[in-house]
């Protein structure tokens, strides 16, 4: 069997399974064997890709498997996957592994919970693998329905209103995405013949410039919008705030990740020469994007809206580097949606943790937390260093790459904004260090806190997972690097080749 | 050439013991983390001595000290170019380095033992002593100067963790943050100037970058930005972050208030490794400044000269005796960046620069010294505060005589090791700038008074009222302190000239008498006028203070920096950028986007009377609309 088939599988034999349990306990067991499973098998893809293209193996895409499924308008499963889309599948396994164990202690209707993260999951997967525009886009349809159930129904605070805002603003993207990926179709033939969705066959024909610059606005904002584009970042704060603990990590982990991978994935990659064009507008729009949400995070008291605008910042650069359109930039730009990827879900982790232990989100209210939760705080620190980018840790590895990649430029706007992009490392230290400074450090602010509980093993294996796979990166991150690059030469070739 | 491989120990060593008492420190007794850290930094201290031995005194130098890499591995390729390697490098400088580094980090680790003896974190204080060692040897080793500016990180984010060490005092909170992030921003100016200068000559590489007269700057000379050319840009920003971590004015304000931290991490960061980062970095780049950018040059030289009379002013008035360290530090850091400064390249000429690194040595013995002696004085009284103390010489005998000989030594008094190396900077600035010349002249009569006046105030003058009788320190203290004491005398006699210069060829040094006397003479008048106000308690120094007033005052405060400091980060930071910024975000883009929204609903609700659910109603607009439709059409076809 196609070791891609198996990955949508599991995940849909795991929602069986779970609907045959009796109550929490076994439907989080299940959940985790199967995500235990998952995650051995993307293991697995991971080892047999590298070994596929140490063997040789050039093709763009590989584990390639296509299936008609609407002859008439040419629509097809297809799927296949470069090294981006694997360690993208890589991500979402670490995370929906990590995040199940996150809500080890969620009672209320916990079935109907984790077959809702888990279908979510499903589409994530799907997404990653997809090769055909019109399956793609149904599963990116498909991880957003969840979404609302699980923050309407599980997350707290004003969770109905996040949950609509959150959902009609990502369902304003996949309107925009849904008419550019139909602008690609009818274009998908410019010479006459057979209308084609699938990506591969797309990049080898010219849409026509005059498409291009039509659609390519609409497919980019549209996948932009999850990717945390500035002025489209809103959903992001409330949405985050509302969600509970392994919603918020498999979100801002995970799906904003579709938002930057469908940026370049479609919208630069089958229409470069608009994206050319009008790289700028974004490039100015990403670049307030980084040090806007950095400076708005400073300012913030609840420990999730901190981490929704410091994700704005992160997931900005990731945009802002793809924009960069040279291959170290982009290389940058895959490894940041990674690192980000680990590193904010571990942050809605550990935030989830603390507010289980002690029911306040604020950061005013809490002080001290070094000295009767260790654990957690120590990780909290690490994740908090991950973010401001220590070396040795993902997020330096990554934000260096973006840096000197978008520095090689050779016109002098582009390096003008990378500097000023790059003083977002200053500002990160700051709302960092305040929010170390405030709930770990110091004196014992609230005298409830003074007889907390230090972490469990789930919460251990979940946060350590994360924390491992950050400093991994970090440390050795070379073969990333390399395979990212291998399967970036493509795109930037074609990026580069209307110049 | 690679019978250097097992200097790769020398640095994973501290890393192995970072990572085993870390992780594993609070399973066993305290104690155990302490023996274990100090263990394997004696082993790398003992290496470091070896490398030294067999790098300067094995075989012939005639010809200059060879450059050897015995180690190096990819670590991440961003271009063909542009690739970060992790290596070693060995070079005087860096050799020299790892002698000072572990030396004190040893004393230090040793040190820590008593002096920490019963508090609560005592493995962790030693997980991350050992960190911050680990880091600074791989900073001082980089073969690159991307892998330096990643252990440079390193080394911020251990001195973070060792100022804030005592985490529930809120004021060691405050501390460690405005030292990471005043470094930060620092770092922001250096990780610029590499982006500039890799991307000007497409190398990281040391090797490649330091070699004079190299053509990989070929394409620099024609790129400018704002009038001022690539280079000067690019170095101009390296040494700004070199300022921060060296604490140049105006960056200088997170050195003092970093005083938080236990003392011992204050002897072995903010006197003889971290702090001194700056200064090497400035002495790695040195051959690019010197040729490449000289008016940066100039600025180094003037920042240095600035730095070194402002803190030695500042000095003067400060109370806390950690703190008047501190300041001392600043000064005397001042002096290695004005060295370097004024420094010319190759042979004679190059006296700065040898002058500089001989300086960053023989401070870092009398300064950790003076540190750790100041440590075993508060271990004894309790207390920071000069008037606290008085007439401790007959408590603390040892203490009473290392930190005597360290005064000594900094004040610059003939036949000590300070004497030799501040002589050397004095000539070369001499040779080059008579301003910064005079200026270094008076902050050498200025330190020898400040000294004197904390040595005086602490061990002379009148007994204080103490909680008990101070005892002397154990010995496994005072015996570092002894350690760095003789180091301290004898430090001077190393043939300098010979092994640490500007192109690795050695020459020959002479005494020049005329700036050596009456630069002793200076000093001897400060310890003078420090030993007339301070040795018996009287009533001058108050007056003196009154009588200055407001300029006292100004002192007293540091010239306000701090304020100034807080006036950014917690005015404009905080209230005139984020506080904006983020009610923009939510009263203005969130609004309009949530007004999309009602706006959407509010037309639906408006229109959603046309679905009435009345057939009859269907059935006019139906007829209706084929009328409309129809005339519409015929009236288009006419």
């Amino acid at each position: 069997m196609n070791i891609l088939t198996l990955l949508v599988l599991i995940p849909v034999l795991t929602m069986i399974a779970v609907l045959f349990t009796k109550d929490y306990k076994g439907a989080r067991l299940a959940s985790a064997i199967g995500m235990g499973i998952e995650l051995i098998a993307t293991v697995y893809l991971v080892l047999a890709y590298l070994a596929a293209r140490k063997t040789g193996m050039m093709h763009e895409m590989l584990f390639t498997s296509d299936f008609i499924w609407y002859p008439s308008l040419n629509i097809h499963f297809a799927f296949g996957v470069d090294g981006i889309a694997v360690a993208m599948i890589g991500l979402t396994s670490i995370v929906i592994f990590a995040g199940i164990f996150a809500s080890w202690e969620l009672q209320y209707l916990t079935k109907e919970f984790f077959v809702s993260l888990i279908l979510l999951v499903t589409a994530v997967y799907g997404f990653f693998i997809s090769l055909d525009l019109f399956t793609m886009f149904l599963f990116y349809e498909l991880a957003l329905i969840p979404m609302y159930l699980l923050i309407g129904l599980w997350g707290t605070g004003p969770k109905e209103k996040s949950a609509m805002k959150l959902t009609l603003m990502l369902m304003a993207g996949s309107a925009l995405i849904a008419v550019g990926i139909l602008g690609l179709y009818y274009n998908s033939a410019p010479g006459g013949g057979q209308l084609t969705f699938n990506i591969l066959e797309i990049s080898k024909i010219k849409i026509p410039v005059a498409a291009q610059r039509f659609f390519f606005p609409f497919a980019f904002v549209g996948f932009g919008i999850l990717g945390a584009l500035f002025p489209f970042h809103t959903w992001s704060p409330d949405g985050h705030a509302s969600a509970p603990t392994a919603v918020s990590m498999l979100h801002a982990g995970v799906l904003m990740k579709l938002g930057g991978y469908g940026c370049f994935r479609v919208a630069m990659f089958l229409m470069p020469q608009a994206a050319q064009e009008m790289a700028w507008i974004f490039i100015i729009l990403t670049t307030i994007s980084v040090v806007y949400g950095a400076f708005s995070a400073i300012w913030q008291n609840d420990l999730k809206f901190i981490n929704a605008y410091s994700s704005v910042s992160h997931c900005g650069l990731v945009i802002f580097a793809l924009l960069m359109m040279n291959q170290t930039a982009m290389d940058g730009a895959i490894l940041q949606m990674i690192s980000h990827g680990l590193m904010t879900a571990l942050f809605f982790a550990l935030i989830g943790m603390i507010y289980g232990r002690t029911h306040t989100r604020d950061v005013r209210e809490m002080g001290g937390l070094m000295k009767v939760i260790p654990f957690l705080a120590v990780i909290y620190m690490i994740a908090g260093f991950a973010s401001l980018g220590l070396p040795g840790l993902s997020g330096f590895v990554a934000e260096m790459t973006v840096f000197v990649g978008a520095f090689q430029h050779h016109d002098m706007f582009h390096r003008v904004v990378t500097v000023i992009v790059a003083s977002s490392i200053v500002i990160t230290a700051v709302y960092i260090l305040r929010v170390v400074g405030l709930i770990l450090l110091g004196p014992i602010k609230d005298a409830h806190h003074e007889h907390l509980h230090d972490a469990k093993w789930y919460e251990k294996l979940s946060t350590v997972t994360l924390v491992l796979s950050v400093a991994a990166i970090g440390i050795a991150p070379l073969w990333l690097s390399e395979t990212i690059i291998a399967s970036l030469k493509p795109i930037v070739e074609k990026l580069a080749s209307i110049l | 050439m690679t019978g250097y491989t097992y200097t790769l120990f020398i640095i994973m060593i501290p890393l192995i013991m970072f990572l085993v008492t870390g992780l594993l420190g609070m399973k066993w007794k305290p104690i155990v983390s302490g023996l274990l850290g100090t263990t394997g930094m004696g082993i790398s201290w003992v290496l470091s001595l070896v490398t030294a031995g067999s790098y300067f005194f094995g075989g012939h130098h005639a010809e200059g000290f060879q450059t050897i890499i015995p180690f190096e591995m990819k670590w991440l390729q961003f271009t063909d170019t542009l690739i970060i390697k992790m290596g070693i490098l060995l070079d005087p400088i860096s050799v020299m380095m790892l002698v000072v580094i572990t030396t004190i980090s040893f004393m230090v680790h040793l040190y820590s033992i008593g002096y920490m003896h019963g508090e609560t974190g005592f493995a962790r204080f030693f997980a991350f002593l050992s960190l911050f060692t680990f880091s600074m040897l791989g900073l001082v080793i980089a073969p690159n100067i991307f892998q330096m500016y990643i252990f440079w990180e390193l080394v911020g984010v251990s001195s973070f963790l060792l100022i804030g060490f005592y985490y529930q005092k809120p004021s060691a909170v405050a501390a460690s943050k405005k030292a990471f992030i005043v470094t930060r921003f620092a770092d922001l100016g250096f990780l610029i100037g590499i982006l500039i200068l890799s991307f000007v000559t497409g190398t990281f590489d040391f090797a490649k970058l330091t070699q004079p007269g190299t053509a990989i700057f070929g394409s620099a000379a024609s790129m400018s930005f704002l009038g001022i050319s690539a280079m000067t840009w690019a170095m101009t920003l390296i040494f700004i972050g070199g300022a921060g971590k060296s604490a140049m004015f105006p960056l200088h304000i997170w050195l003092p208030d970093a005083m938080e931290g236990p003392t011992p991490v204050s002897a072995l960061i903010h006197a003889a490794t971290m702090v001194v980062a700056g200064v090497f970095l400035v002495a790695r780049m040195f051959p690019v400044i010197h040729f490449q950018a000289p008016a940066t040059q100039e600025i180094i030289g003037y920042v240095g000269g600035f730095t070194s009379l402002f803190a030695a002013v500042i000095a003067i008035t400060q109370y806390d005796i950690k703190r008047v360290l501190a300041f001392s530090t600043l000064s005397q850091l001042g002096y290695m960046m004005l060295a370097l400064g004024v420094s010319g390249y190759g042979g004679e000429e190059g006296l700065g620069y040898m002058a500089s690194m001989f300086h960053l040595f023989t401070h870092a013995m009398f300064k950790a010294l003076l540190f750790l002696g100041a440590g075993s004085i508060i271990h004894a009284v309790h207390s920071n505060y000069m008037y606290d103390m008085g007439g401790l010489r007959k408590y603390l005998p040892i203490t009473h005589m290392t930190f005597l000989i360290a005064c000594l030594t900094i004040a610059g008094v003939p036949f000590l090791s300070g004497f030799y190396s501040k002589d050397e900077i004095l000539v070369a600035a001499l040779e080059h700038n008579k301003l910064l010349f005079a200026i270094e002249f008076l902050v050498a009569g200025l330190t020898a008074f400040y000294m004197f006046r904390l040595y005086f105030s602490v061990f002379w003058g009148k007994d204080r009222h103490y909680h008990h009788t101070p005892h002397e320190s154990p010995l496994v203290m005072t015996i570092p302190l002894m350690f760095l004491a003789v180091a301290s005398i004898f430090a001077g006699y190393l043939p300098f000239t010979e092994l640490v210069t500007s192109d690795k060829v050695g020459f020959e040094s002479h005494m020049n008498f005329a700036v050596a006397i009456p630069s002793v003479l200076i000093g001897l008048f400060g310890i003078g006028m420090a030993w007339i106000l301070y040795k018996k308690e009287s009533d001058v120094p108050a007056k003196l203070a009154a009588k200055f007033g407001m300029l006292y005052t100004a002192t007293y405060n540091k010239f306000y920096f701090d304020e100034i400091y807080l006036f950014v980060t917690k005015k404009i930071i905080f209230n005139y950028i984020s506080r904006p910024v983020a009610w923009f975000d939510r009263h203005i883009i969130d609004a309009f986007m949530v007004g999309i929204g009602l706006t959407t609903e509010k037309i639906s609700y408006q229109i959603k009377g046309m679905q009435s659910g009345q057939l009859q109603h269907y059935a006019f607009m139906f007829v209706a609309g084929t009328l409309a439709l129809a005339l519409s059409m015929i009236y288009l076809l006419m």
